[in-house]
């Protein structure tokens, strides 16, 4: 491959988060580098979507910090990240089911329009450039994920996997330089695995997106990932290549079992 | 524009190509949906192109007379590769784009391929699977760049690469296109075209400019085409119809070619694009009236009701509308309404709402399917050719349709039907000859210069040409009475639920059939009846299917009772096979052909169980997966009698 893993540009400090007595997540630090695909795995409850929730700023931890291109967050909030660049998509697809296809993805725009509410509403002069600026930018991410049947097609209508496959392009509109994906997978049968390995990995060669996912898939990991991070209970118990975290027998009896 | 003297004749298609880039420069000339929009090229800008890439070829030491492989779906671009071709003097060969690397590997050795053009990264994998075998290969263009970045193969090449290296050929020689096309004549072979292959391996079909041209014109001045037409050009450009349609008509007429954006938004492109003359074989006239079908049966009652009244009026009288011939005041007014709530909202949905013309060719369509489309006034009509007769042979002229038959004779094109019974056509739209096959050539034409079609025919009372077989399938049974076992499956495949059938019985005692269920028109059937299934060969196992398969047979002994000598061919047993015939198992040729023999071969042990008189035989069949994995089928088959009628046998 030619891209290359640049320099850390995330990086997770001793991160603690509790709900009530609860913990969530126990000191855990790790880093992530540009242009790198970084997996969070673990059993359920482990803390993955909620590490995830930390990173976008949807949680915030008691202890910790995360640092973003070298700048200190002690407090991320949702809109900061996405204005810092980082997108995500959710494991419980959360579009707007009643809009078509490209409403949706449309969505992921929003952050970026510059123009009023009232110039919109008349569709009026800087609006409607600024729009068909959009849509044209919206037009790359349907032409690249392959969803040009269903551009108007409400969201409800779709089968699960091709949902799941909107969603990504929303989050793709907004043009991240980081990717968050909750189980990307989840729910989907071989066929639309192996397209959504394709598109995670074509995303992230093509534009260079960093991309950290969550998934339970063992296979699809460990091929697809550069370096991947063990959660158990809220503690971080392995981190590394693919191949160490196969083989560290921790990871082996947390998580993938006495079989593998 | 330099390329064309004004003295030249326009006979080959790079000097009409350079004519209407001077006389309708400015008009749209071809159409791609990209990015959500349709994007145009006009006339003048397609010659620049073609400019460009010809240029190019040139550059990279294309040589006249040489062959270029194109492989893709269609493309402007694709079709500009041709002509660009055609103005140095080679010959565009297109291929199947779903064909696999094997299938490509015979016809790029058989070629002697230097250059090939294909569409995207799959297709560019496809010819590095095979580039071991293929000594002559020198370059691979693509056209669209996703995914190739990281190709490093010095051989392949991005096709904006040629063209740019085109633009600077030209202006270091703006003459060298001029002196090509000036040298090219219209007996050049302009376009090679692969047979399906129904029979043994493939043949390359080499056909002139004349010949192409001649067929195009004849088309063109039959149906009055202009250069205002809009047409779809989704079909394989490696089809003999697709050529005639989408580039030599076009380019004769001057009209737009319209490319979908991809192959899952035919439907909806053809809908906004509304094209004024259409092509499209049966099959797809066919999956277009079981959607409409199947959604009318979900659809309210009164729309329902509405719906069936005006189809009926229209069966009445909207075929003999359509023809102008008389019909009553009553049935007139009531198609008008029609027109308002039903026939023109259908039109429309189905993207048809401004076809002038449509054809369709290259299998027996169902009359009432045919039917259908012409009594809510479509007119679609029936051709009748080949691909060594450019598919030109025989037209239905407007007004004078009849649902068996092709039509009459086109315009410059001679038929005879020889004795025994098969069609001989001669004509200006014939082959020059198959690619390094005198022998074959030598067989497919006589002596008096006629083309031997291989099909069986015979000219009805109003010099309509009705076609029967393939005249080698035509055969007896073992009582001597005729068998003519595509006539059957036709009848068969009219059946909505029935997709394909295969039947038996040449020198034997009586005819069985294998059948292939329309799996969306029976698996909604089933839904509708609360029948679970959990795919294709545990839906076709079902009892229910079987008697709902039993009585579309049924009827087809009824009617084949009515006629004649036919009436011995009445199915007797019959069973529904558990996969469906699948090109990549090689049954069906790409155009979708039952390739009789094979299927024959390979489950001889059911037709063994069929005629010994067994209930039910295993088998287990290997198939093939798109992405070349191979699985297995298993199943135990059930076999069914079927009710026979006697014949009224003439008394003795």
């Amino acid at each position: 491959m030619s891209r290359e893993i640049g320099e850390v540009i995330l990086d997770l400090k001793n991160v603690s988060l509790a709900f009530g007595g609860v913990k969530a997540l126990t000191d855990i630090s790790f880093d992530v580098r540009e242009h790198e695909i970084r997996a969070i795995i673990g059993p359920n409850g482990a803390g993955k979507s909620s590490m995830l929730n930390v990173i976008n700023g949807v949680y915030r931890p008691q202890q910790g910090e995360i640092v973003l291109r070298g700048r200190r967050f002690a407090r991320m909030n949702p809109y900061k990240a996405a204005q810092a660049g980082i997108s995500r998509t959710f494991q419980n697809i959360a579009l707007f089911k009643g809009m078509s296809v490209i409403d949706n993805i449309m969505t992921g725009r929003n952050l970026k329009i510059r123009t009023n509410l009232l110039l919109q509403a008349l569709w009026w002069g800087p609006a409607r450039r600024e729009e068909l600026a959009h849509r044209a930018k919206v037009e790359e991410v349907i032409d690249f994920l392959e969803i040009q049947h269903i551009r108007k097609t409400p969201v409800g209508r779709l089968p699960y996997g091709l949902q799941k496959r909107v969603d990504l392009g929303r989050a793709l509109a907004m043009e991240p330089s980081i990717l968050l994906l909750d189980e990307p997978m989840a729910g989907m049968n071989v066929e639309e695995k192996q397209d959504m390995c394709r598109f995670i990995l074509d995303v992230n060669d093509q534009f260079g997106t960093t991309i950290v996912l969550i998934e339970h898939d063992m296979g699809v990991v460990m091929d697809i990932s550069d370096r991947v991070v063990v959660l158990d209970y809220g503690k971080k118990i392995g981190d590394g290549d693919p191949d160490a975290v196969r083989s560290n027998p921790e990871v082996v009896s947390a998580y993938l079992g006495a079989g593998h | 524009m330099p390329e064309l003297a004004s003295t030249q004749a326009l006979d080959t298609f790079p000097r009409l190509l350079f004519h209407h880039a001077q006389v309708r420069a400015s008009k749209t000339a071809m159409r791609e949906k990209d990015l959500g929009i349709w994007q145009c090229w006009t006339w003048l800008e397609v010659a620049a192109e073609v400019r460009a890439l010809a240029c190019g070829l040139a550059e990279m030491g294309f040589t006249r007379g040489e062959n270029l492989a194109i492989v893709g779906d269609n493309r402007p671009r694709m079709y500009m590769m041709m002509a660009a071709v055609q103005c140095l003097g080679g010959v565009p060969v297109p291929l199947y784009q779903d064909a696999v690397a094997n299938e490509l590997l015979f016809v790029l050795l058989d070629g002697e391929i230097r250059f090939a053009f294909v569409e995207d990264q799959e297709q560019v994998d496809k010819v590095l699977e095979i580039q071991a075998q293929l000594p002559h290969l020198e370059h691979v263009f693509y056209d669209d760049a996703r995914g190739m970045r990281h190709y490093t193969q010095a051989f392949i090449h991005d096709v904006r690469e040629l063209m740019a290296m085109g633009k600077i050929h030209h202006r270091n020689h703006p003459d060298l296109l001029a002196e090509a096309i000036a040298n090219g004549h219209a007996d050049d072979v302009s376009v090679m075209l692969y047979t399906s292959g129904t029979t043994g391996k493939p043949k390359g079909v080499r056909l002139t400019h004349r010949a192409f041209i001649a067929a195009a014109q004849g088309g063109v001045d039959f149906d009055d085409l202009t250069d205002s037409e809009d047409i779809l050009s989704y079909l394989p450009m490696a089809w003999v119809g697709d050529h005639l349609f989408s580039y030599a008509q076009a380019m004769v007429a001057g009209f737009t070619i319209n490319c979908p954006e991809s192959a899952e938004t035919v439907m909806n492109d053809l809908r906004e694009i509304g094209p004024t003359y259409y092509f499209a074989p049966p099959r797809v006239f066919e999956n277009l009236l079981t959607q409409v079908m199947i959604r009318m049966e979900d659809a309210s009652r009164v729309k329902q009701k509405m719906f069936h009244y005006f189809m009926a009026v229209a069966r009445r009288c909207g075929a003999e509308i359509l023809d102008r011939r008389p019909v009553g005041l009553a049935d007139r007014l009531r198609y008008a309404l029609g027109r308002v709530f039903v026939y023109g909202p259908l039109k429309n949905v189905l993207g048809m709402s401004r076809i002038r013309v449509a054809y369709t060719a290259g299998a027996a369509i169902g009359p009432d399917l045919f039917r259908f489309y012409r009594s809510i006034g479509i007119n679609l009509k029936q051709l009748y050719g080949q691909t060594e007769t450019c598919a030109y042979v025989c037209l239905q002229p407007d007004g004078q349709i009849k649902f068996d038959s092709v039509g009459r004779p086109a315009p410059g094109v001679e038929v005879r039907i020889a004795e025994n019974g098969e069609i001989l056509v001669k004509g200006a739209m014939l082959l020059k000859e198959y690619y390094r096959r005198p022998d074959a050539t030598a067989e497919a034409i006589n002596a008096d210069g006629y083309f031997m079609t291989g099909d069986a025919g015979l000219f009805d009372d109003d010099g309509h040409l009705k076609i029967i077989d393939r005249a080698k399938d035509v055969g007896k049974l073992a009582n001597g009475a005729m068998y003519a076992p595509n006539y059957i499956e036709n009848k068969l495949k009219f059946f909505q639920h029935i997709k394909e059938a295969v039947v038996f019985g040449d020198r034997r005692t009586m005819v069985c059939a294998f059948v292939n269920i329309d799996i969306g028109a029976v698996g909604n059937w089933a839904e509708r009846r609360g029948i679970a299934y959990s795919g294709y060969t545990d839906l076709a196992a079902k009892p229910e299917v079987y008697g709902l398969i039993e009585e579309c047979i049924e009827q087809v002994n009824r009617e084949l009772v009515g006629e004649g000598v036919l009436g011995d061919s009445q199915i007797h047993r019959f069973l529904i096979l558990h996969k469906e015939l699948d090109p990549d198992d090689d049954e069906l040729t790409r155009t979708r052909k039952v390739r009789r023999n094979f299927v024959a071969e390979k489950y001889a042990v059911l037709i063994e169980a069929l005629y010994a008189g067994r209930q039910s035989q295993f088998i287990e069949t290997a198939v093939k997966f798109e992405d070349g994995r191979q699985g297995k089928v298993a199943a135990d088959l059930v076999i069914r009698d079927v009710r026979t009628f006697p014949l009224a046998r003439k008394a003795a």
